[in-house]
C-alpha cells in the first residue's frame, strides 16, 4: 500500500513538473513576438550566446573532421571506395554529427551559462525587482534569450560542419593524398542542399529550442542559493543532452526514412 | 499602545465596504494611501508569518515597520506589492483592493510604487546610468536626451551623478543602495518601499541614506514605508512606526516619541536593544547541564 502511495505521489509530482514546464514553454512562445519587435535585444543575445560557444565549436569541429576522415579512409580503402571519402564525411557531418555534437557542446557551454546567469539574477533579486517595476522578466529577459538560442544554434551547427569538412580535407587531401577535385566534386554531386543540408538546419533549430528552453527553465526555477544554481546548471546539461539525443532519433527517422 | 486598533472608524469601514460592494474603488479617508485589514499570511499551512495584522499608512508620511528578523516585515511589503495573496484579510492601495492574481491590475499598481531592495537588486550587466534609465526606457516613450536628463537629475539627488558611467561591480555597498534608490524614484512613484535600507551600511552611509529617504519623501510628496530593525535611524526620520513581534503580530504603534517612552516590556526591549526580555535570547532547548550530561 505504501509503495503504491509513493509511486502515485511521484507520478503526480512528475506530472505537475511536466505541466509547469509546458506552461513555461507556452509563455516563452507567447512573449517571443513581442521580443522580436525589440530586435536589438535578440541580436545582442545571438551575439552573446553564439560567441560563448564559438571557440569550442570550431575546435571540436576541426578535431571531429580530422578523426572522421581518418576512420572513414581506413574503412573505405578496404573496399576500394576511398574516393567516396568526401561524400561520406560531408553527409555524416551535415545530417548528423554537426547538429547533434554542436547541440551537445552548446548545452554544455552556452546552456549552463544561461542557467547560471538567470539563476544568479534570481538569487540577486534582479528578476523580482523587474517584476516590481511592472516589467515581466519572461518578456524582457527570457524571450530574447530564447530567440537568440534558436537563431544561434543552426549557425553554430553549420560552422561545426564546415570546419569539420575543412578538417577532413586537410587529412584526406594534404596528408593521405586523395585527389582534391574528386574530394569536392563527389560532395557537389552527392549532397542535396534541401534534403541533407536543409534537414540538418531544421534539426539544429529544433535542438536550439530544446537546449535554450531547458537552460532558461532550469535557471528560472532554480532555488536561489549557490547549491541551487550549481544543481540547475548540472541538470541543464543532463536534460538537454538526453532531449537532443532522444529527439534526434525521431527527427532522423522522419527526415531520412525514404532512400 | 499595545495591539493595533482598527485604523478606520466603524463608520468609515462600513462606508468603504459599500463602495467596494458597488465595485468602485472608494478611498474614504483621503489621508490613507494603504490600508491593511486583518491580514493573515503563511507561505505554507504549517507556518503563519503574519497573524491578523492591521496597519494604515498615511499619504505623504514616512512610516517605519520595525521588528526582529523573521517577523514578517518584508513579507508585508510583498503583500502590498501583490507578490503573494493574503490567506485572509485585505490589502487596499489607494481605495483599490490588491489582487495578487490579476496581472494587469498589479502592473498598473506597481507602476505607482518604487521599491528599494535590501541589497539593491541592481542589474549587474548594466552601468549605473543604464540601471536608473531602465524603468524609464521600459515604461515611457521619452527621447534619449530626456532620459539622460532625468537620470542625471535622479543620480544628482542621491549624490552619484559623477558615478553614472561606472559598472555595478565598481561601486560600494552604500553606493549600490543609493543607485537603487535613484532607480526606485526614476518614475516619481507615489509610494516608495524600503526593505532594510540601513542593513550592512557604515555609520556615514547609514546617516546619508536616512537623510535621503526623508528629503526625497518631503521633496517629492511621496509616501515612504521603511522596513527595518535599526531603531535609532528609523526613529530619526519616521513620522509613525509599527513594531511587529516574531509571531507576526503588531505589538505596538505610535510616533517615535510615544514608542520610545512606552513602558511595555517588549517595546522597551526592542527599542533599547536589551538581550533578554519577553523575546528570549536562547532558542527553546533542554537545560544546558542536561545536554552536557552533568548531574542536575
Amino acid at each position: 500500500m505504501a509503495l503504491i502511495q509513493t509511486l502515485g505521489a511521484r507520478t503526480l509530482r512528475w506530472l505537475y513538473s511536466l505541466g509547469h514546464a509546458a506552461y513555461f514553454f507556452a509563455d516563452l512562445v507567447r512573449f517571443s513576438p513581442a521580443a522580436l519587435r525589440r530586435f536589438g535585444l535578440v541580436v545582442a543575445q545571438v551575439h552573446a550566446i553564439g560567441n560563448r560557444s564559438l571557440v569550442i565549436i570550431v575546435a571540436s569541429g576541426l578535431a571531429v573532421g580530422f578523426v572522421l576522415a581518418l576512420q572513414m579512409y581506413y574503412a573505405l580503402v578496404r573496399y576500394g571506395a576511398a574516393e567516396s571519402l568526401g561524400l561520406v564525411v560531408n553527409l555524416s557531418l551535415v545530417r548528423e554529427l554537426g547538429p547533434v555534437v554542436a547541440a551537445l557542446l552548446f548545452a554544455g557551454r552556452a546552456g549552463t551559462s544561461l542557467t547560471a546567469e538567470i539563476g544568479l539574477m534570481k538569487a540577486g533579486e534582479q528578476l523580482a525587482a523587474m517584476e516590481l517595476m511592472a516589467i515581466d522578466p519572461r518578456a524582457r529577459v527570457l524571450a530574447p534569450r530564447f530567440l537568440g538560442g534558436i537563431v544561434a544554434m543552426p549557425i553554430l551547427a553549420l560552422l561545426f560542419s564546415t570546419i569539420g569538412i575543412i578538417g577532413a580535407w586537410v587529412v584526406a587531401v594534404l596528408l593521405i593524398g586523395i585527389d582534391a577535385g574528386n574530394f569536392w566534386s563527389i560532395q557537389q554531386s552527392g549532397v542535396d542542399i534541401w534534403r541533407d543540408v536543409g534537414n540538418g538546419i531544421v534539426k539544429s533549430a529544433v535542438f536550439g529550442v530544446i537546449c535554450t528552453f531547458v537552460a532558461l527553465y532550469q535557471g528560472y526555477e532554480t532555488q536561489a542559493t549557490p547549491e541551487g544554481v550549481a544543481y540547475a546548471t548540472t541538470r541543464t546539461v543532463v536534460v538537454s543532452s538526453l532531449g537532443v539525443l532522444g529527439i534526434d532519433f525521431i527527427l532522423t527517422a522522419l527526415m531520412f526514412s525514404t532512400p | 499602545m499595545r495591539q493595533s486598533p482598527a485604523p478606520w472608524s466603524p463608520g468609515q469601514r462600513a462606508a468603504f465596504a459599500v463602495g467596494v460592494a458597488a465595485g468602485r474603488p472608494q478611498p474614504l479617508n483621503n489621508d490613507t494611501l494603504i490600508d491593511i485589514a486583518h491580514v493573515t499570511f503563511g507561505y505554507d499551512a504549517s507556518r503563519t508569518i503574519l497573524n491578523d495584522v492591521s496597519l494604515t499608512f498615511r499619504r505623504g508620511k514616512v512610516t517605519a515597520i520595525l521588528g526582529g528578523s523573521g517577523c514578517g516585515k518584508t513579507t508585508l511589503l510583498r503583500l502590498i506589492a501583490g507578490v503573494h495573496p493574503a490567506n485572509s484579510g485585505r490589502v487596499v492601495f489607494d481605495g483599490e483592493t490588491v489582487q495578487a492574481g490579476e496581472r494587469d491590475q498589479l502592473y498598473r499598481l506597481r507602476r505607482r510604487l518604487g521599491m528599494l531592495f535590501q541589497f539593491g537588486a541592481l542589474f549587474t550587466d548594466l552601468t549605473v546610468f543604464e540601471n536608473v534609465a531602465f524603468p524609464l526606457r521600459e515604461h515611457t516613450g521619452l527621447s534619449d536626451t530626456m532620459i539622460r536628463d532625468i537620470v542625471l537629475m535622479k543620480l544628482n539627488a542621491v549624490g552619484l551623478r559623477g558615478a553614472a558611467q561606472l559598472r555595478i561591480s565598481e561601486v560600494s555597498g552604500g553606493m549600490a543602495r543609493r543607485i537603487a534608490l535613484a532607480r526606485a524614484i526614476a518614475l516619481d512613484p507615489e509610494l516608495i518601499m524600503y526593505d532594510e535600507p540601513f542593513a550592512g551600511l557604515d555609520p556615514i552611509s547609514m546617516g546619508v541614506a536616512a537623510n535621503l529617504i526623508r528629503k526625497l519623501n518631503d521633496a517629492t510628496g511621496s509616501t515612504s514605508l521603511i522596513v527595518s530593525h535599526d531603531v535609532q535611524e528609523c526613529f530619526a526620520i519616521a513620522d509613525y512606526a509599527y513594531l511587529m513581534s516574531s509571531g507576526g503580530k503588531v505589538v505596538a504603534h505610535g510616533t517615535p516619541d510615544q514608542l520610545r517612552d512606552s513602558d511595555d516590556a517588549e517595546v522597551r526591549q526592542f527599542t533599547r536593544g536589551e538581550p533578554d526580555g519577553p523575546v528570549r535570547f536562547h532558542y527553546p532547548a533542554r537545560p544546558l547541564a542536561e545536554d552536557l550530561g552533568m548531574p542536575a
